[in-house]
């Protein structure tokens, strides 16, 4: 052992928890990761589960970041492997010096470890039989007693974690005396049979600040709440599933009459989700705020409807967290698959309105957002989020709403606009921005009424065949599309150090790991502009950033580069001027791969200098 | 088809219901589907029942699919907001709009391919999820937009226009609402005004999933020798259980019946159904005894008509919801969002160090 040249590293190192699922690991492990946070120390930990509910395999990768870096990175300095079902692809991930902790009480052969790593065992069986009658007891009482010997391992603040656990579990007396004396035993058995701490510490830091942990689901169903909404439809879908309970959550809280406890809310849970789409459109045209939220098979079964409100132009908003596909897929993978199937859903010419959130703060603000955005377009509206954003308690900037603001219900004509004589057109350009007025059913006794229908009509909703007809109503319908441009959130651009012919173009939950993959480059002098893109329609920034640049690479986290495909189909870029950067095995992107991609594609180039070429 | 559209004006002494409306008002569009289709008597019915009902016409929402059926609602009730959808899946835009505003009445329109083929799912889901709602199956058996193919509800062994026989169990979506927990299930006859009209009346005062099965027939498809959805077949088949009156709260029975022979059903909102027997041991408060006594009358080739199952005391979606009384899209901006203050309560709650 003494022959390892073990890792010696603080605030900066990656610890992945291997367990089974259902026996308890999850808040055992979220309790580690909230702990360092409590130290001031940026976490970014993600769950790698399987789809299942007990027996299989899961993982839980606790990224500690004292620079901040939120993306996944890849690697491991430290396992502590609780699963024998993977422990040789677990002891084979280590990092050479790195740390492995596991459950000594079964003795394992010399072969199933390895030379050039640092062994920790700790008879947790054993232990955990000896202090605990119960055999339920015994099972989940090892994963808070691994979190105490991590305590003493890492030098992390033994009274944080206590504090932690007293604070969880609050008013239940008798589970803070058994966590505590679990954490106390793991932290005393850790400092008596090891050298404590070890080569990876963590550190007291102040780069926490006021950041919230919370996970994007989470903060899209506030985000429904904030925004409005008073219908929800759904139908259970993996990872789309928490968005629901949230707002359900949320809504019991926030939402209910305190007088007489009935629901400013309705939520129901429909037979699969053409019914939930459908029931977003009749509320939505019924004048009340609704949504659905899904995956991808979901969004492949809702394509009629997205048609319907799409033509008949009804509001909807829909919160797709994605995952991998096609098909099936991988319901518990992340991947960024589905913009064409959204931003083109439906048959016919149709072209939809898409919102990128980075992180769950942009979940909670573009899905309030969402719900203006739908009415005043009166159109759907999708928040594409994903499964790693989605599902991971990320640490993000704190909510913030403004209480003068009010919802934009867009343009919908009133009995007092009616009685004043006003021209009711329901598909009328009047304004030249390509949306029409409606109303809402029963505003007016004799007045406003009309019949909203998938099939063609003029401009007074009376069905028509006629070609003028139904140009005429394309054509403002592109027109509106036009002016969803302007009202998408606008993209992100951080420039480099220095002026630079390469730029680099991404969205979404490639966020954090592109931030770092930038700082990365920029210590390699290889210098590229970077622009987040957060919504489509593409605002003209996204077009005059491309020309910009001579060469530009799509940053994705799918296989087809879907996002290019968009680009080079909405704004007419030659096609070689973007360079596919593509990630697409499941796992989130990582840093490392974005700034070795680009870097060896720009050494490629054999481009020196690398910064632009000043016309003289 | 009517080419000629009626003239707008009207005579002085033109008869007006207690909301002030002529029953000119509770008209539509001019019909396009074919002369003598059983469809435009079914939208006159409504008509008239909406009129007798002083129902003024925007506090009514039509919702349908798409075929034959679903475009009537642009042929009746042009004062209301209408939905034509997409097809088979007005149950669930019908369901959203219900759920928005509770206080309106909403009428479904669908046919038999709409409801009992493409959209069955739907139908049962929203019957067994207690939407407040009248929802009428034009059933004729056949579609007719694409010119005579066979429906789901087509008996086995009925001939086609084109001679072709049907093999097909039928799916009876009367035996199914009765199932999945309908609370006012009638079926009738588009022929039947008399007794068509009383029905849609009853489901339109009724709180709950209302169906009306009514038996429609395809003047163009489905009114041949073989067919069994034709005009004949279905007067010779038709064995009616009861006929109903609807009396408003506000009105006084002045008819006399003969006792004996009456059940009064008093519905959640005061209406009276003054059912009058013509099966003395039917009983339409038996759900079982229902279902019972369509299979036994289905297996001897008899069409049930009539008020089916009634349950007066229904709840519907908003009482399992706990709605609020207020319509969900009459809430405003302080109704329904938290504020800022809450916000900050809930970011502490959050954060990770203290």
């Amino acid at each position: 052992m003494s022959s390892v040249q073990s890792v010696q590293k603080t605030n900066d190192f990656v610890i992945k928890f291997a367990n089974i699922n259902g026996t308890g690991s999850a808040s055992a492990n979220e309790l580690f990761a909230r702990a360092i946070m409590g130290m001031g120390v940026p976490v970014a930990p993600r769950n790698i589960f399987p789809s299942n509910i007990q027996g299989m395999p899961t993982w839980y990768e606790v990224r500690v970041s004292g620079e901040g870096w939120l993306g996944r990175r890849g690697g491991c300095e430290m396992m502590v492997a609780m699963n024998p079902q993977t422990w040789d692809r677990d002891v084979a991930e280590l990092a050479p010096g790195g740390y492995l902790f596991y459950d000594s009480t079964k003795m394992l052969p010399r072969s199933r470890f390895r030379d050039d790593i640092v062994v920790l065992g700790l008879p947790l069986t054993d232990i955990c039989t000896r202090e605990y009658a119960d055999q339920r007891q015994r099972m989940l009482m090892k994963n808070i007693m691994y979190v105490g010997a991590l305590t003493a391992l890492l030098d992390m603040d033994f009274k944080a974690v206590e504090g932690l656990i007293t604070q969880q579990y609050r008013g239940k007396d008798k589970l803070i005396a058994s966590n505590l004396h679990a954490l106390k035993t793991g932290y005393e058995e850790a400092k008596a049979a090891f050298d404590c701490p070890i080569g990876l510490r963590v550190e007291r830091s102040d780069m926490v600040g006021d950041r919230i942990f919370v996970n994007g689901n989470d903060a899209c169903g506030l985000g429904a709440v904030y925004g409005g909404a008073t219908v929800a439809a759904w139908y259970p879908i993996t990872p789309s599933t928490s968005v629901i309970e949230s707002f359900s959550s949320y809504c019991r809280k926030f939402r209910t009459d305190p007088n007489n406890g009935m629901a400013r809310y309705a939520i129901v849970q429909c037979e699969d989700e053409l019914a939930s789409i459908g029931m977003v459109i009749g509320a939505s045209w019924n004048g009340a705020r609704a949504f659905t939220a899904t995956s991808g098979p979901g969004i492949s079964l809702m394509q009629e409807f997205f048609g319907l409100a799409y033509f008949a132009e009804v509001p909807a908003v829909v919160f797709n967290v994605q995952r991998g596909g096609p098909s099936t897929g991988m319901p518990t993978r992340t991947q960024q698959s589905d913009l064409l199937a959204c931003a083109y859903a439906s048959h016919g010419d149709t072209k939809h309105v898409l919102l990128f959130p980075e992180d769950p703060y942009e979940c909670f603000t573009f899905g309030a957002q969402a719900f203006d955005l739908a009415e005043r377009l009166q159109t759907p509206v999708f928040v594409m989020a994903d499964l790693d954003i989605g599902m991971n308690e990320v640490l993000c900037k704190p909510f913030d709403w403004d209480d003068s603001r009010r919802y934009d219900r867009g343009k919908v004509m009133s009995a007092a606009d009616l009685d004043a004589g006003k021209n009711f057109g329901r598909y009328l350009d009047v304004d030249g921005d390509g949306i029409p007025y409606r109303t809402i059913p029963a505003t007016h006794p004799t007045k406003g009424a009309f019949f909203s229908r998938g099939t063609t009509r003029n401009a007074y909703a009376k069905y028509s065949e006629t070609g003028t007809d139904y140009v005429y109503n394309m054509e403002r319908l592109r027109r509106k599309l036009v002016t969803a441009r302007k009202l998408v959130p606008a993209p992100v651009v951080k420039k480099a150090a220095l002026p630079t012919r390469f730029g680099a173009i991404y969205y979404g939950s490639t966020s954090p790991a592109m931030a770092e993959a930038f700082a990365m480059l920029e210590e390699q002098h290889i210098h590229v502009d970077i622009m987040r893109v957060r919504g489509f329609p593409f605002a003209d920034e996204v077009v005059d950033f491309i020309n910009d640049h001579d060469q530009v690479f799509v940053v994705e986290q799918n296989e087809a580069g879907q996002l290019r495909m968009l680009l080079v189909n909405e704004c007419e870029i030659d096609p070689k001027r973007l360079v596919r950067v593509l990630h697409y095995d499941g796992t989130p992107i990582t840093a490392g791969f974005i700034a070795g991609k680009i870097a060896d594609a720009v050494k490629q180039d054999n481009v020196t200098p690398l910064r632009k070429q000043v016309a003289s | 088809m009517t080419y000629l559209a009626k003239p707008k004006l009207l005579r002085p002494d033109t008869p007006k219901n207690a909301v002030g409306y002529t029953k000119r008002d509770y008209e539509g569009a001019i019909s396009t589907l074919c002369a003598g289709c059983g469809h435009d008597s079914i939208s006159a019915s409504i008509v008239q029942a909406c009129f007798d009902l002083d129902i003024e016409p925007h506090r009514v929402a039509k919702l349908s699919g798409i075929g034959c059926s679903s475009k009537t609602p642009d042929y009746f009730l042009g004062a209301s907001h209408g939905f034509n959808t997409t097809h088979g899946r007005m149950p669930s835009v019908l369901t959203g709009a219900a759920v928005a505003n509770r206080d309106l009445l909403y009428l479904g329109i669908s046919g038999d391919g709409d409801s009992a083929s493409i959209g069955i799912g739907q139908f049962a889901h929203a019957m067994r999820r207690g939407v407040n709602m009248t929802y009428i199956v034009e059933n004729n058996g056949v579609y007719g937009l694409t010119k005579g193919q066979f429906s789901a509800t087509a008996d086995k062994g009925s001939k086609s226009k084109r001679g072709v026989i049907n093999n097909d169990t039928p799916i009876d979506l009367v035996s199914l609402a009765l199932q999945l927990g309908a609370s006012y299930v009638a079926r009738s006859f588009s022929g039947d005004k008399e007794q068509l009209i009383p029905l849609i009346k009853g489901a339109m005062r009724h709180r709950g999933p209302a169906l009306i099965d009514v038996i429609s027939p395809c003047v163009t498809f489905n009114n041949h020798q073989g067919s069994t959805r034709s005009y004949d077949y279905v007067r010779e088949h038709n064995e009616a259980i009861n006929r109903v009156d609807v009396i408003l709260p506000r009105d006084k029975i002045t008819a006399s019946y003969a006792p004996g022979e009456l059940r009064r059903v008093v519905q959640h909102d005061g209406s009276v159904l003054m059912l009058r027997k013509l099966h003395a041991d039917y009983d339409p408060s038996d759900r079982v005894g229902a279902m019972n006594y369509l299979q036994e009358r289905q297996a001897v080739g008899e069409i049930v008509t009539g008020l089916i199952y009634v349950d007066s005391s229904a709840e519907d979606l908003h009482r399992y919801l706990n709605t609020v009384e207020t319509p969900l899209n009459k809430l405003g901006d302080a109704d329904l969002c938290p504020g800022s203050k809450a916000l900050e309560a809930l970011n502490a709650s959050l954060r990770c160090n203290p």
